[in-house]
């Protein structure tokens, strides 16, 4: 997969949601993240699908900055790179953060019913 | 890009000294909502398209689309939460305990669908939350 330089400088949250939003691109991340480095052929023999395909997931993943590759020789070798979760975790964490705000008031609000 | 989307979702529980029917008031009923998350026009029944509202920050208009998806009295309510060109559905359920009620809110639906909703999503909501800090703290 080509990837143009330009397009890798700027990982946004909206990588790594679209990254992972896909299944097989999941599979293959936690695949990673659990038993470390792999080949393709490695993970394609656990993927389901065609080489080409596992290839193309991994290129979405590299570009998310979810895996990072490593050359020897012929083979390219993939891993895990999970502080690339990052933005999406901060993203989330608003989210939390603001229904963590609303469970306070709720709870104020259900003491106030009491009186 | 038309990928079916699995989706991530977001869980907060929490444990309160108080009967789910109470509980079940204070999710149901519009002026109760309203001391606790938002203006709404909420009516506990399935269909009903609603919308909570928030005063607008730049990057969002303060309105959130919804539709009621789930009702069981004292025990579950869900409802669609659409804002900014991205759509998630909230549910709350309320199981007893011995002490009171276990609350559970889970948020699901968050997935990828443009740049701009995501970014503008981000914004927006730094930018509530900054604002509901200012106004919750104006009330102590």
């Amino acid at each position: 997969m080509v990837m143009i330089p330009a397009m890798q400088a700027q990982v946004t949250t909206d990588h790594v949601f679209a990254a992972l939003a896909d299944p097989t691109r999941r599979a293959i991340f936690e695949h990673l993240a659990r038993d470390g480095e792999q080949n393709v052929r490695a993970l394609t023999a656990r993927a389901g699908v065609s080489q080409p395909a596992v290839s193309k997931h991994l290129g979405i993943l590299k570009h998310a900055r979810l895996v990072r590759d490593r050359r020897t020789g012929r083979e390219t070798h993939y891993s895990a790179q999970p502080q690339a979760l990052k933005p999406m975790l901060d993203w989330m964490g608003l989210y939390a953060a603001f229904w963590h705000d609303r469970f306070d008031r709720l709870e104020s609000l259900l003491k106030r019913m009491d009186q | 890009m038309t990928e079916p989307a699995a989706s991530l979702s977001l869980v907060i529980e929490r444990e309160m000294p108080h009967p789910p029917e109470k509980i079940w008031r204070a999710l149901t009923q519009g002026p109760l909502i309203e001391e606790w998350l938002m203006k709404n026009d909420f009516q506990p029944a399935v269909g009903h398209q609603f919308s909570f509202r928030s005063t607008p920050v730049p990057g969002w208009d303060g309105v959130i689309d919804s539709e009621v998806l789930v009702i069981e009295p004292n025990s579950r309510l869900s409802y669609s939460w659409a804002t900014m060109g991205t759509k998630t559905v909230v549910t709350w359920t309320l199981t007893p305990t011995t002490v009171g009620t276990h609350l559970r809110m889970e948020q699901t639906g968050f997935r990828s669908e443009t740049d701009a909703a995501y970014k503008g999503a981000t914004y927006g909501w730094t930018k509530f939350i900054g604002n509901m800090e200012r106004v919750v703290g104006g009330l102590d």
